[in-house]
């Protein structure tokens, strides 16, 4: 459960985020809105490489924006980014394993966990691939893999299925379908893929301009009128 | 923890046995004024590997590590005539305390990336050169400084007992190297050298890792400041006498264009820059071309290494042999058929 509550951030002139107060409470939960909309300057809050104006963002009881920024990956933090950003130098196993040892989990338990977690997203190649050698689509499910290891309590996907073909979208929404129950964190889920945001996502929340203009079960929402004009004219929408 | 392995020992024999060469066969083989060189080269390839960590590894550009040099002979020099320590020991002040000056140096300057921590560290190598141009090297002199500006005769930097002559400094030298290739390759190897590539590739997406982007930065321009250090004092030992004009500020540019050339990323491409760096000068000296050429050489190695060799020479020149090695394969496979060839 994650409770934020007006947040605004400000980038010179413009205000990509404007007062927002939203509350994330199903296990798995849309944020949607056309190009430009906050979605990304959001999840950089939440990750501290933003600092916001004004707002607060409670996460599990906890004053998340009052965390140094690397620490919250210990706390649970986790997160995927827009340009995929697994790291090519190292092999799968390594990169996930990054994530676990940074974190304040036992290193005995390491490789087990690891192994898991690369298995629970379906990752093809061998754990001891160069990620570089590694196709978009196994790229993507790396950086899931590096979600879901270890302990997370909240785990932000952004745009994890641009540029894939559809059946990895499929396998990869699976994916993110599984991730509340196996590892009990709480997923932030951002796409123009509706059809994907409908098949994972039981609320969705609405950013059009630096606002919040709906949040509700994800079928409502996306008949909102609200949420039809601000998408009104972008190709985006399934 | 690692998964892979296999095919490590082969790789081990064939290090061993080239290092058992370098160390008791080239000394046999070689003249003292090659030996000399090997010794340079073997001190500058300590310096190498440790800008190979800054560059290939983090992504730090050093402009400034021929200063950093300086500080670790001049230190040793210090030492050396200031007291009878063991030469391990004096060399590893050295390291250490080149590694706590470049450390508060380097506090500041991790702040920025790119070109600017370049423009700062060749900026505070050159404020570095100025104070040892005025403080001068110790040469047996009194005071803290340790330097004597009347005297027509110096004392000469002694050599540990065992590596008095030039063939033993020269294995001295080598082994010292090796040690500190050994400290660079279990670093980078480990959680340091994972948390580094990861932020030489994003820092943001290190941060989201849970790395402490400024702690393993300046962890790596630590090891990097430490092992230059002692590379200072082993140079300070091989050439008895040391001069400010011996750390010109511009050197640290070749030096970043040669182990850009040699391979940042791997640790042969450190040895490769040693060589080319201390070798290379004393070749085209017998062979009696100007040393003008060098410089031009370097520059289109690094013209090369940007365009078609992004791993440097280290990765470029195996890939290539092996690939010669499979081209005059195929051609001598195929000589006997003619209709292969008529194709
Ligand atoms: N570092 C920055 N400095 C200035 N403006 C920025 C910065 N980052 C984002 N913006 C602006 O903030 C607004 C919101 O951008 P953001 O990236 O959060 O949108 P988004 O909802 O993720 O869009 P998209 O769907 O295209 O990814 C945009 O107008 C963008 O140009
Ligand atoms: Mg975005």
């Amino acid at each position: 459960m994650m409770e934020v509550s007006g947040l605004t951030v400000r980038f010179g002139g413009v205000l990509p985020l404007d007062d927002v107060s939203v509350t994330f409470e199903s296990s798995t939960c849309g944020l949607i809105g056309p190009n430009g909309a906050g979605k990304t300057t959001f999840f950089n809050v939440l990750s501290g490489f933003v600092t916001p104006a004004s707002g607060r963002v409670r996460a599990f009881g906890e004053d998340l924006l009052a965390m140094a920024h690397y620490r919250r990956a210990r706390w649970g933090l986790r997160r995927t980014f827009q340009t995929e950003q697994a790291i090519e130098e190292l092999s799968v196993y390594d990169n996930v394993a990054m994530i676990h040892e940074h974190s304040r989990l036992t290193s005995s338990k390491r490789r087990d966990d690891v192994l898991e977690a690369i298995s629970f997203v379906g990752i093809q190649a061998s754990p001891s691939d160069r990620v570089g050698t590694l196709g978009a689509g196994e790229r993507r499910l790396v950086e899931m893999a590096r979600c879901v290891v270890g302990s997370p309590r909240l785990v932000l996907l952004d745009e994890p299925a641009a540029g894939l073909p559809d059946d990895e979208t499929n396998h990869l929404a699976a994916v993110i379908r599984r991730i509340p129950q196996h590892t009990g964190a709480l997923v932030v889920l951002v796409d123009h893929d509706m059809g994907l945001v409908s098949a994972t996502c039981e609320t969705t929340s609405v950013l059009d301009f630096g606002h919040l203009i709906a949040s509700g079960p994800t079928a409502e929402v996306l008949q909102d009128e609200r949420v039809v004009n601000a998408y009104l004219g972008t190709k985006e929408v399934a | 923890m690692r998964l892979k392995g296999h095919g490590m020992l082969p790789r081990i024999v064939v290090i061993a046995a080239l290092y058992l060469f370098a160390l008791f066969g080239l000394p046999a083989l070689l003249s003292l004024y090659y030996i000399d060189s090997l010794t340079q080269a073997a001190i500058f390839s300590i310096v190498a590997v440790g800008l190979g960590v800054l560059v290939g590894r983090v992504g730090l550009y050093s402009l400034g590590q021929y200063a950093v040099l300086a500080i670790g002979a001049w230190v040793a020099a210090r030492l050396l005539f200031a007291t009878t320590l063991p030469y391990p020991v004096v060399l590893l002040a050295a390291g250490v305390v080149t590694m706590v000056i470049g450390m508060i140096f380097g506090l500041p300057a991790l702040r920025v990336r790119g070109l600017y921590l370049a423009l700062i560290t060749l900026m505070m190598a050159g404020a570095l050169t100025v104070v040892i141009t005025t403080t001068n090297f110790p040469n047996g002199g009194s005071g803290f400084w340790g330097y004597n500006g009347s005297t027509v005769h110096p004392a000469a930097i002694r050599r540990p007992a065992i590596a008095a002559g030039d063939p033993a400094y020269y294995r001295y030298s080598l082994v010292v190297a090796a040690i500190m290739f050994i400290l660079v390759f279990v670093h980078v190897r480990t959680k340091p050298g994972r948390a580094w590539v990861a932020i030489r590739q994003s820092e943001s997406a290190a941060l989201a890792a849970g790395i402490n982007t400024t702690l393993y930065k300046l962890w790596a321009w630590a090891l990097a400041s430490f092992v230059t250090g002692v590379a200072g004092g082993v140079l300070a030992g091989s050439s008895h006498y040391l001069y400010s004009i011996d750390f010109p500020v511009q050197d640290s540019i070749t030096l970043l264009a040669v182990v850009l050339m040699g391979g940042a990323y791997s640790l042969w491409g450190a040895v490769v820059a040693g060589l080319l760096l201390q070798l290379l000068p004393a070749l085209f000296q017998v062979w009696g071309v100007s040393n003008d050429w060098i410089t031009i050489l370097f520059g289109i190695g690094v013209l090369n290494v940007l365009i078609t060799a992004p791993r440097g020479l280290a990765d470029q020149v195996p890939r290539d042999l092996g690939r010669l090695v499979r081209k005059l394969r195929a051609v001598g496979q195929r000589a006997p058929a003619p209709e292969a060839t008529a194709r």
